[in-house]
């Protein structure tokens, strides 16, 4: 897994990153890195802070404390738009996409590709319609109609069309949001080898989730959340995935719940 | 008008084109695998599929309704009366078109009927009581429209409360304004001798004449032909159309994607407001005058016109030509109820049913149409 881009940096980092609401403590000193072609699941229960971190990746929110950096560079993103600029993409739960439209239209909002000038300048829809077609292709589906509406695809299919899509408009960060979370067991598995498809063709992905099962089997490094801090990081290889169910569970705090509950029963 | 229900039922949907369950996982087919699956979206089905297909059969339906009742006076064959129900789904039609659009965006505009009265008004004021030329009032009057249209449109989004509570706002102030300043003004309930201004010969020309004198087919027509196609390439071929459809299925979505939600809104009331100003002004120029009560009940005809043609109530669906359609059922009706030789009370009657039988029979196809994918 290449750990580093041309000078050594990393693709996305966060250094201390802290955020408040108010006087709530939203994230504290939170570091984390991103590297190309490489899986970084962040994990953590409800409340861990996963939605602001998030936010403030992708630019909608501010973070009050510590540094963001893309390729070793100091950036603060005024809106999301400045994010997608720096190549950082994200795939929020709802997909972003629209039910009634069609895959193509879906494909394209917000960055549709224009022919002609300017009063007749229009839609090059036979550029989108093929062209949907073919990143969908390369995430392994064959979309029989692309006029078919968002709507009536599956909660996997949908998860492609984002994930393409994210990935065409030249995504390097791709960050998905509990991508798996509303699925069934096989859909949950369609959407992991999408995960790891979009890491092999050179995107660092940032897979948020809460569940363990699905982060081990496709990360390369993983970040754990608690309450709005890092209370573990780990690499592959040096973590199993019991650790990973443990400390996501609040570990210490779990084996006292664990202890409690069996001494509850033994008397 | 039981016409539109019992209308061809859509056939029976193609087979079901997804693998059947318990093949492979959905989205796993290899690509040109599925290749022969592609033939089985048939035309039927791509037909069904559009927004439009329910008011167009209706439409046909209507219209050979009215060939039986009143072929008395040979409705199917005669021009003049072509142009007479032309001429007034022309009178629907081209306000429908913006808030067709406007509907799709998941807006309403309830003040796009008193808009034509105050612009009629104003371009009545400007002409006859500061003695303007009928050229700069009446781009005096369109901006004024472009004004409303924002006023409504801003609100809305910055206010976040439903359009049809701020427009309906707008509809009540505007026609206390319209009934108050025109009794302030002129002391009675009208405004009239706008054909006395310079410059009125060429506006009527232009708005208010006929285009085809052996039949009487009138000038808004062409208006109206010339605002429905425009619309149809802006929302089917642009990426502002991309963009109303949009903000009008999911604007939290469209929003996330970097689609300007609340420019695509405000425009689009802006554009409503300018049509129906420009309508009034095609009204004042037709009727040489305006009365102050003029539009008021309207709108809700351009929402049956605007729903008829398969716009979603909700949003993020329709089409403008069918919203073409939807104004023609309303102009056969009004001219085809009284050359059956029945009462002209009927009118409303049939167009409650129209409205209801429509909106059953879109519902019906599009479900359809989404389960034969």
């Amino acid at each position: 897994m290449s750990s580093a881009g041309g000078n050594g940096a990393h693709l996305l980092e966060l250094e201390g990153v802290s955020k408040y609401f108010g006087n709530v403590l939203a994230l504290r000193d939170v570091s984390l890195h991103v590297d190309a072609g490489a899986v970084t699941c962040i994990l953590g229960d409800n409340g861990a802070g996963k939605s602001t971190l998030i936010k403030i990746l992708s630019g909608v929110h501010h973070y009050d404390e510590g540094v963001l950096r893309v390729d070793g560079e100091g950036v603060r993103f005024a809106s999301p738009r400045d994010a997608r600029h720096a190549g950082i993409a994200t795939v929020y739960q709802d997909l972003a996409m629209v039910p009634l439209m069609s895959i193509w239209r879906n494909f394209f909002l917000g960055e549709e590709p224009v022919k002609g000038r300017w009063p007749v300048s229009r839609f090059d829809i036979r550029f989108a319609k093929q062209t949907a077609r073919e990143q969908m292709g390369q995430m392994g589906i064959d979309v029989r109609d692309p006029d078919q509406p968002v709507g009536t695809l599956s909660g996997g299919e949908r998860q492609a069309v984002a994930i393409a899509r994210a990935i065409y408009f030249g995504a390097r960060v791709l960050i998905l949001d509990e991508p798996t979370s509303a699925l069934g067991v096989k859909q949950a598995g369609v959407v992991l080898r999408y995960v790891v498809r979009a890491a092999e063709r050179g995107v660092g992905v940032i897979f948020i989730t809460h569940n363990p099962h699905h982060a081990f089997p496709v990360g390369d490094h993983f970040v754990l959340l608690n309450r709005g801090r890092v209370i573990g990081d780990h690499v592959k290889g040096a973590v199993t995935r019991d650790q990973l169910v443990r400390e996501m569970a609040g570990g210490a705090e779990l084996e006292a719940l664990t202890h409690e509950l069996e001494g509850a029963v033994d008397t | 008008m039981t016409d539109t229900a019992s209308s061809p039922k859509p056939p029976a949907p193609s087979p079901p084109l997804s693998s059947p369950p318990g093949s492979s996982p959905p989205g796993f087919s290899p690509p040109g695998a599925a290749d022969e699956r592609l033939a089985q979206v048939g035309v039927l089905t791509t037909i069904l599929k559009r927004p439009d297909t329910g008011a167009f059969i209706g439409a046909v339906a209507v219209f050979l309704l009215f060939a039986w009742t009143a072929r008395g006076v040979n409705w199917a064959g005669d021009p003049g009366i072509w142009s007479t129900w032309l001429n007034t789904a022309a009178y629907d039609g081209i306000v429908a078109v913006p808030v067709a659009l406007l509907m799709i965006g998941g807006e309403f505009d309830l003040s796009s009927g008193v808009m034509i009265g105050s612009s009629g008004l104003l371009l009545g004021i400007l002409t006859t009581k500061a003695d303007w030329n009928i050229w700069p009032s009446i781009v005096v009057v369109l901006l004024f429209g472009l004004a409303i249209g924002f006023v409504n449109g801003f609100t809305v989004v910055k206010t976040r409360l439903p359009s049809f509570i701020v427009t309906l706002g707008t509809f009540f102030m505007l026609r206390g304004l319209n009934a108050g300043l025109t009794i302030k003004i002129t002391g009675g309930v009208s405004i009239n001798d706008i054909d006395k201004a310079p410059g009125f010969d060429f506006a009527h020309k232009l708005f208010a004449s006929t285009v085809w004198n052996k039949y009487g087919l009138a000038v808004p027509v062409v208006w109206w032909l010339g605002f429905t196609l425009v619309a149809a390439w802006v929302l089917s071929r642009t990426r502002f159309g991309n963009w109303i459809f949009s903000v009008g299925g999911d604007p939290v979505a469209a929003r996330n994607v970097g689609v300007p939600v609340a420019r695509t809104k405000i425009l689009l009331f802006m554009a409503t407001s300018l049509v129906a100003s420009t309508w009034g002004i095609m009204t004042a120029v037709a009727l040489r005058g305006m009365q102050s009560n003029e539009g008021v009940g309207r709108e809700f005809e351009f929402i049956i016109a605007a729903v008829v043609g398969g716009c979603l109530l909700t949003g993020g669906y329709g089409s403008v030509l069918g919203a073409a359609f939807g104004a023609m059922i309303l102009g056969m009706a009004q001219i085809g109820i009284i050359s059956s030789g029945w009462d002209s009370n009927w009118v409303y009657f049939f167009e409650g049913v129209v409205l209801i039988s429509a909106v059953m029979l879109n519902t019906a196809i599009r479900r359809r149409a989404e389960r034969a994918r």
